[in-house]
C-alpha cells in the first residue's frame, strides 16, 4: 500500500522531474547553460509559446482546440502597432490587441456552439482567414519603425524582462481560474463528458464561449509581444505557433481527449521545450536535426503519459474488484 | 432448428439457464419475454454473434456449431436484429453488398453485378428507390423493411426476427406479414419476437416463454390465450426486498399538466405528492426518458405546463430545475452520468459548485467534508475521494451519482432506471435512500421497467404507451398483469 502510494505520487509529478532531469542534463552538458543571461533568455523566448499553451490548454481540457492562434496572433499584433502607429498610445495599441483577438475568438465560438462545427474545422477556417485580413490590411507589407512599441517585448522592469513579467502574470491567472473559479472546475467536467456536464447543470456553452474569450485575450496579448520582440509588425509572422503551443500543452500532460490538464503542467512542459531548444542551439545541433528531435520528443512525451495513465487505472480497476470479491465472500458467509 | 441446454453468463448475471426451444419447420415460433428476459442472448447465440458458455444447436437434428454470423448465413439463419445495422452514408447498394462486394481476380469490384443485382432486388420487392440513394435519406421504417427484405432474401431456412415491427407503419406491418406467409409456404421456419401480443398471436404457429433466462412454457398459439401469456411472463415471485414504509402523503410538490413535445410524448399529466415514491412503468421506447427528460430541461418541450410547490415554472435547463429542487439520475449513466476520468470527489461536487467555490476561492476542504458526508450516508465504496470514478463498479457509481444530487438537498429526486446493472446489495441502498427521501418529505419519481421493483417500492404507478400516460394504479390495484395490460 505505502509502496504504491510513493508511485502514485512519482507519477503525479512525473512531469516536474523530466523537467529537473533536463536541467540538471543541459547543467552538464553545456557550461553557459547556467548563466543567468542564458536562463533569462529561455524564459523571454518562451514566453510567447507558453501563453498561446495557456490558451490552448483551457480549450484541449474542454476538449476543444484553436488552430488559427498563430494568425489572430499576427493579425492582433499588425492592427495593433498600426493603431499606435496612427495614434501614439501604447495603452490603445494594447487594447486593440486584445480586442482583436477576442473577436475572432468570438467567431470560432459562435461556429463551435452554435453551428456545431468542429472545433478543428472551425478554427482552421478562422486560421486562414486571420491571415488573410493581416496581410491585406499590410499588403503584405512588413510594418517597422516601432519606436516606443518594443517595450512590452525589449523592455524590462529591474532586471527582470517584460514579457517574463507578462508569462508570470497570465500563469498566476490561469492557475487561479483553474484552480478558484467554479468556471475552471466546469472545464474539466465538459471535457470528461459534456453530455454528464449538462446533466449536471452546468452551462455548458456559455463556458466554451468563456474559454474562447479568454484564449482571444491570450493571443491579443502574445501578438503584442510577438511583434514587439522582433521589432516590427509582421503580417507573415508566427506561423505554426498554435503548434508550438499545443506541443507545450500535451508534454505538460494536458490529455488531447480532454478533461484532464494544469496550468503547472503546462508550464512546465513549456519549460522543457524552451530548454531543449536552447541546449540544442548551444551545443550546435543542426536546426533540421532540432525539428527532427523535437518531434521524437512529443511522440515519447505522448506515449508515456498514456502508457501510465493505463497503468494507473488498470490498477485500481483491479484492486476495485478485488474489492467487490472480498465483499461478495463476506456476504457468502 | 432445436437448441438444448444453453446456458451463458455475463459478468454478474446468469442471462440464460439451461433453455430449450424448438421451430418446427414452416411455422412461425414466438418467443415472448419481459426486458432482460434473455429473449435477444439466446438469438445472438443462434446467429454467432454471442457463443454460449454450454449447451448445443442442432439443425434437423443433426449438431452444428455457430461461431460467428457469417457461419450462421452457411447454415441458413438469417437474423434481423433489433437495433439495425446499416452504413447511412452508404448507398443502398453498398449496404446491400456490405461485406460480400463481388471482386474480380485484381481484387477491383465488380460494380456492374452489384447494380443489376440491386435493381433486379429493388423491382422484385417493389421498393421504388434507386440503387445509389443513401441510406441516410430513408426512412426508419423504409430502412427496416429494406433490412428484413436483405435478410430474407439469402434464401435463408430459419429466419430470425427481433422486434422488426417496431419502427414500421401498419401498412408496411402488412406486407412483413404477407411476406412470413409466403416463407412459411416455402417451408421457412421464423422465430418471431415481439412485445406485441396482438401480432403473437395472428401470427405465430407456437409460443415460447422465457423468463428470467429460462424457458417457462411452450405451447401452440392456439390453446393460450392473453393473460396466461402475461401471467406467465410475468410470474416470479415476489422477493421481500423492498424496504417501504408506511409515510403520510401530503400535497403534491411536482405537478405536470398537458406536457407534450411532438412525435415524442402528448397529454402528460401527472403529479407526485409530499412523502409519495410514484412509479412509472411502460415498455420500451413508451417515453418514459423523454418525459423525464423534459421536466428535467435536458430536452425542451412544446406545450404544458410544470408546477413545482403549486407555482408554475419555466423550465429551459437543468440548472433551471435544480434550482426548483428537482433533480434527475440519468439511465444512462455512462452517457449522461459519470465523467470517467475525474475523481469521485469532483462528480460528486459538480452539480454543487457554488457550494465550493465561493469569495473569490475554493474551498477544498468544504469540498471534502460535504462528499464525505454523503459518501457516508450512502455507503459508497471507494479507495479514496481521488480515484477515477471509472475505477468503481457500476453500484457504487451510481451511488456516487447519487451523493451528488444528495448534496443538492432535492424535494423532488426523479431515478430513471436506478437500478440497471448494479448488484444486489447497491439495489437495496438506493432503495433505502428512496424510502429516507420520502420520510424527510421528499417525494421520489422511478422510471423503472422491473415491475417488482416498482410495486415493492411505489405508492402509485402511472403506465406508459406510445408517448401517452394510459393508467395510473393506486396501490391496491398493484400487479404485473394490470401494469403490463396498460403498457401495451
Amino acid at each position: 500500500m505505502k509502496k504504491s502510494h510513493t508511485r502514485d505520487i512519482i507519477q503525479k509529478y512525473s512531469i516536474y522531474l523530466v523537467l529537473l532531469a533536463m536541467f540538471i542534463l543541459c547543467a552538464v552538458v553545456n557550461e553557459n547553460f547556467l548563466s543567468v543571461r542564458n536562463l533569462t533568455n529561455v524564459a523571454r523566448q518562451l514566453s510567447v509559446g507558453t501563453i498561446i499553451a495557456y490558451g490552448e490548454m483551457l480549450l484541449v481540457i474542454a476538449g476543444l482546440i484553436d488552430l488559427s492562434v498563430g494568425s489572430v496572433l499576427a493579425l492582433a499584433g499588425v492592427l495593433s502597432i498600426a493603431t499606435y502607429q496612427g495614434t501614439g498610445s501604447l495603452a490603445l495599441g494594447f487594447l486593440v490587441a486584445i480586442v482583436v483577438g477576442v473577436l475572432c475568438n468570438l467567431i470560432n465560438a459562435v461556429l463551435v456552439t452554435h453551428f456545431d462545427v468542429p472545433a478543428f474545422i472551425a478554427t482552421l477556417a478562422v486560421q486562414m482567414s486571420a491571415r488573410g485580413a493581416a496581410l491585406f490590411y499590410t499588403k503584405g507589407q512588413n510594418l517597422l519603425q516601432l519606436k516606443d512599441y518594443t517595450i512590452f517585448g525589449q523592455g524590462s522592469v529591474g532586471p527582470v524582462p517584460m514579457p517574463i513579467i507578462f508569462m508570470v502574470v497570465l500563469t498566476i491567472i490561469t492557475w487561479y481560474i483553474m484552480n478558484h473559479t467554479r468556471y475552471g472546475r466546469s472545464l474539466y467536467a465538459i471535457g470528461g463528458n459534456e453530455g454528464a456536464a449538462i446533466a449536471s447543470g452546468i452551462n455548458v456553452k456559455r463556458n466554451k464561449y468563456i474559454t474562447y474569450v479568454i484564449n482571444g485575450v491570450f493571443a491579443g496579448i502574445a501578438g503584442v509581444l510577438f511583434m514587439s520582440r522582433v521589432n516590427a509588425g509582421l503580417p507573415n509572422g508566427a506561423v505554426g505557433y498554435e503548434m508550438e503551443g499545443l506541443t507545450a500543452t500535451i508534454v505538460g500532460g494536458t490529455s488531447f481527449s480532454g478533461g484532464v490538464g494544469t496550468t503547472m503542467g503546462t508550464l512546465a512542459g513549456g519549460f522543457i521545450i524552451g530548454f531543449l531548444n536552447n541546449i540544442m542551439n548551444l551545443t550546435g545541433v543542426d536546426s533540421y536535426v532540432q525539428q527532427i528531435v523535437k518531434g521524437g520528443i512529443i511522440a515519447l512525451a505522448v506515449v508515456v503519459d498514456i502508457r501510465s495513465k493505463n497503468k494507473k487505472t488498470q490498477k485500481v480497476i483491479l484492486a476495485a474488484d478485488d474489492n467487490e470479491k472480498e465483499k461478495e465472500k463476506e456476504a457468502a458467509k | 432448428m432445436r437448441v438444448s441446454g444453453i446456458n451463458k453468463s455475463f459478468p454478474g448475471v446468469k442471462a440464460l439457464d439451461n433453455v430449450n426451444f424448438a421451430v418446427r419447420k414452416g411455422t412461425v415460433h414466438a418467443l415472448c419475454g419481459e426486458n432482460g428476459a434473455g429473449k435477444s442472448t439466446l438469438m445472438k447465440i443462434i446467429n454467432g454473434i454471442y457463443k454460449a458458455d454450454s449447451g448445443q444447436i442442432f439443425l434437423d437434428e443433426q449438431p452444428v456449431e455457430i461461431k460467428n454470423p457469417i457461419q450462421a448465413k452457411e447454415h441458413g439463419i438469417a437474423m434481423i436484429a433489433q437495433e439495425l445495422n446499416y452504413v447511412p452514408e452508404m448507398s443502398i447498394e453498398e449496404n446491400l453488398f456490405l461485406g460480400r462486394l463481388p471482386v474480380n481476380k485484381l481484387g477491383k469490384v465488380d460494380w456492374k453485378t452489384v447494380r443489376r443485382e440491386t435493381i433486379k432486388f429493388l423491382e422484385q420487392e417493389n421498393l421504388p428507390y434507386s440503387p445509389t440513394q443513401k441510406l441516410k435519406t430513408l426512412t426508419v421504417s423504409d430502412i427496416q423493411m429494406l433490412e428484413i427484405i436483405k435478410a430474407i432474401s439469402y434464401n435463408a431456412e430459419i429466419v430470425i426476427m427481433d422486434e422488426p415491427t417496431s419502427a414500421i407503419t401498419n401498412r408496411e406491418v402488412e406486407v412483413l406479414f404477407e411476406k412470413i406467409e409466403q416463407l412459411k409456404q416455402r417451408g421457412v421456419s421464423m422465430v418471431y419476437i415481439s412485445h406485441k401480443m396482438d401480432e403473437v398471436f395472428r401470427i405465430a404457429d407456437d409460443i415460447t416463454i422465457l423468463r428470467d433466462g429460462k424457458t417457462v412454457e411452450t405451447h401452440p398459439a392456439s390453446e393460450m390465450n392473453l393473460d396466461q401469456v402475461i401471467a406467465l411472463m410475468v410470474g416470479r415471485k415476489m422477493d421481500n426486498v423492498y424496504p417501504k414504509e408506511e409515510v403520510e402523503i401530503g400535497d403534491p410538490i411536482l405537478e405536470v399538466e398537458g406536457l407534450g413535445s411532438k412525435g415524442v410524448f402528448k397529454d402528460i399529466t401527472f403529479n407526485a405528492k409530499k412523502g409519495e415514491i410514484v412509479g412509472f412503468a411502460g415498455l420500451m421506447g413508451a417515453g418514459r426518458t423523454e418525459t423525464m427528460r423534459a421536466v428535467f430541461g435536458l430536452d425542451p418541450y412544446d406545450e404544458g405546463t410544470i408546477k413545482v410547490h403549486g407555482k408554475p415554472v419555466n423550465i429551459k435547463k437543468v440548472s433551471d430545475s435544480i434550482d426548483q429542487k428537482v433533480v434527475m439520475l440519468s439511465e444512462d449513466r455512462r452517457r449522461y452520468g459519470i465523467i470517467p476520468i475525474r475523481s469521485v470527489m469532483e462528480n460528486a461536487s459538480v452539480s454543487s459548485l457554488d457550494k465550493i467555490f465561493y469569495g473569490g476561492k475554493s474551498h477544498p476542504k468544504v469540498e471534502r467534508e460535504l462528499v464525505s458526508k454523503y459518501f457516508e450516508k450512502m455507503n459508497v465504496k471507494t479507495p479514496s475521494l481521488e480515484t477515477a470514478i471509472q475505477a468503481l463498479s457500476g453500484g457504487n457509481q451510481q451511488k456516487v451519482l447519487l451523493a451528488k444530487w444528495m448534496l443538492r438537498d432535492p424535494d423532488v429526486l426523479i431515478l430513471d432506471e436506478p437500478t440497471r446493472g448494479i448488484d444486489v446489495g447497491a439495489k437495496f441502498e438506493i432503495y433505502r435512500l428512496m424510502t429516507d427521501m420520502v420520510e424527510e418529505g421528499k417525494t421520489v419519481i422511478m422510471v423503472s421497467s422491473e415491475l417488482p421493483e416498482l410495486i415493492g417500492m411505489c405508492d402509485r404507478i402511472y403506465v406508459m404507451n406510445q408517448g401517452r400516460i394510459t393508467g395510473c394504479l393506486e396501490k391496491e390495484e398493484f400487479s404485473q398483469e394490470a401494469i403490463m395490460r396498460y403498457a401495451m
